[in-house]
């Protein structure tokens, strides 16, 4: 469904991806894996069209995406969930989901959407005139799922989707994720929570100085004693 | 920040959100407006008057580009001097009825907007502001060294609205207030279409409304236009209004007053902006029995207005908020 390969992306004099290559396929849930600053965001934002490549190849569905906008990406049904949520406080959680659905012309279609994502989310339909910036942090983020889901994403990609939330709602928040692959939705998941990632996720690569170093079925890599010590820590 | 300690104080709608949340308070504003000459119609006034209707055109171009989208603009005076420019030397040199100048006015302001936005809307806040600032000198300098506008003592004996003669104030006044009430309408519009959706999720946040499938550099760009086209109309019936124009009308201190205004009235909401720029514009006359002392109050009174009233005199949200989270319950 997607396959990055050799990709390499500079950021000023700084390289960010040397040559990372990664595949997810149809349906399935991939967990990326890797310290700060190993390059996880960056993969997103590569994928998204948010930073240009340096060089590489992005294909979707066999066909290269490289360089193209944003919102062109999008419509093709890759959608990003960046990193620390960024919903916009000062408007509603209805308002917010709207923006979700801006590349939807047709009313009903948007309109179908936004009640499917009520029906997964329903603490956000109880909050729906709300503003965005008075919910709790889980809520914040489920709002920003909810808002990439109304876009109608084949593949959801979601970064770092547990920062900063108390393990209870980590686990709330992965059950969501869960669910959405549940029914289809292939997702990308990059993740400092190597545990709870790896746990509903089929497979995972770990990155290190912008390249894959491990990939492997998820059950393999939280057993891998490699990952363990560096990740999941000794139990 | 204030805001929310603000709302939690306030217990449910009060009777002045009641009342702003009112659809037909516009109306009302349109009515005060149509009425006013009735009650004082000497030409000084009527002067006034026209002025303040013209400011709030003003206002509320600026409003599209500040309020909706988040862009600052320090230099909106360049469209308004591009749009009074444009319609005084197409109806003095070509003898073009003013009227018939709009189209190209309008051609003229979106070009502006494309040739100042083209290269500055890459630039984020402040570097936009700083640009901004300085295309708004940069045009007023082309009118003041070029010999086509007439340099520093500009053109005149631009026709009135309808015809060479200059029309009886009051017509004019009835004229004006009416094409801004329209221009005041449409912008409303605009700022609830799906275009005016865009605006809000650049102005909250560029990037998440990027990684979303918002194409942003147009739709800043849309903006920029809109706000231009606005502002070179309301340069039109300037030239209309005084028949002569020079590059004095269209410095810095006016690019910042209608700033104010939409500070002033509140950023994003239609209301307050037309309400600030009837403060801003009307304050300076009120004052004008404290001779050299009155830009000195008015001073005073806009720093206190700002500690005092932070979110302007007609914040965006008021509305909607207490709308919204009034009807949560019910749905």
């Amino acid at each position: 469904m997607l396959e990055l390969t050799d990709l390499k992306v500079n950021y000023g004099g700084v390289t960010a991806l040397r040559g990372l290559s990664l595949t997810v396929r149809e349906g399935e849930t991939v967990a990326l894996l890797g310290n700060n600053g190993a390059g996880k965001t960056t993969t997103l934002s590569a994928i998204s069209g948010l930073v240009r490549l340096a060089g590489g190849d992005i294909k979707y569905q066999g066909e290269s995406v490289a360089g193209e906008p944003p919102p062109a990406i999008v419509a093709r049904g890759l959608v990003h969930v960046p990193e620390g949520r960024r919903i916009f406080s000062t408007l509603t959680v209805h308002e917010n989901l709207l923006l979700g659905g801006y590349l939807v012309r047709d009313g009903k279609e948007l309109a179908r959407r936004l009640e499917r994502v009520y029906e997964l989310l329903p603490r956000l339909a109880e909050r729906r005139g709300q503003e965005g910036g008075t919910l709790s942090g889980g809520e914040q983020q489920m709002l920003a799922i909810g808002r990439a889901l109304v876009a109608g994403p084949k593949l959801l990609m979601l970064d770092e989707p547990s920062m900063g939330l108390a393990p209870l709602v980590v686990a709330a928040v992965m059950e969501v994720i869960h669910d959405i692959s549940a029914e289809g939705t292939a997702v990308l998941l990059v993740e400092q929570n190597a545990r709870a990632a790896l746990e509903i996720a089929q497979r995972g690569y770990v990155i290190e100085n912008g390249r894959c170093t491990l990939e492997g079925p998820a059950a393999e890599l939280s057993a891998d004693p490699r990952v363990v010590e560096a990740y999941l820590g000794k139990v | 920040m204030t805001a929310v300690p603000d709302r939690a104080k306030r217990p449910g709608p009060t009777i002045v959100t009641r009342l702003m949340e009112n659809r037909h308070l516009g109306w009302a504003a349109l009515a005060v407006g149509l009425v006013a000459p009735f009650v004082i119609a000497t030409p000084y006034a009527m002067n006034i008057m026209t002025s303040a209707v013209i400011f709030v055109m003003l206002a509320v171009g600026l409003n599209i580009v500040v309020g909706y989208c988040g862009l600052l603009d320090l230099g909106f005076a360049a469209f308004f001097a591009v749009g009074a420019y444009t319609s005084g030397l197409l109806a003095t040199r070509l003898s073009w009825p003013l009227l018939a100048t709009v189209p190209a006015v309008i051609i003229a302001t979106a070009l502006a907007g494309v040739i100042i936005g083209g290269p500055t809307l890459r630039l984020r806040s402040d570097y936009l502001a700083i640009v901004t600032l300085g295309f708004g000198e940069i045009v007023r300098i082309i009118a003041n060294n070029l010999e086509v506008t007439g340099g520093p003592s500009g053109i005149y004996g631009i026709p009135g609205l309808f015809g060479a003669e200059a029309a009886d104030p009051v017509v004019f006044y009835y004229a004006a207030l009416v094409i801004v009430a329209v221009a005041v309408l449409l912008a409303a519009r605009l700022g609830r279409s799906r275009l005016g959706r865009a605006w809000r999720f650049v102005r909250e946040d560029e990037d998440a409304a990027e990684a979303m499938g918002v194409h942003t550099y147009r739709i800043k760009m849309a903006a920029y236009i809109a706000g231009a086209i606005w502002g070179g109309l309301a340069g039109v019936l300037f030239a209309a209004q005084l028949s002569a124009i020079s590059p004095a009308s269209f410095t810095f201190l006016q690019s910042a007053l209608v700033l104010m205004a939409v500070v002033l009235g509140g950023m994003g909401s239609t209301p307050g902006v037309v309400i600030g720029a009837v403060v801003i514009s009307l304050l300076p006359e009120i004052l004008r029995d404290l001779a050299d002392y009155r830009f000195f109050v008015f001073g005073v009174l806009l720093i206190v207005m700002m500690i005092v009233r932070p979110q302007g005199l007609w914040p965006h949200r008021s509305r909607e908020t207490a709308r919204t989270a009034a009807r949560s319950g019910e749905s």
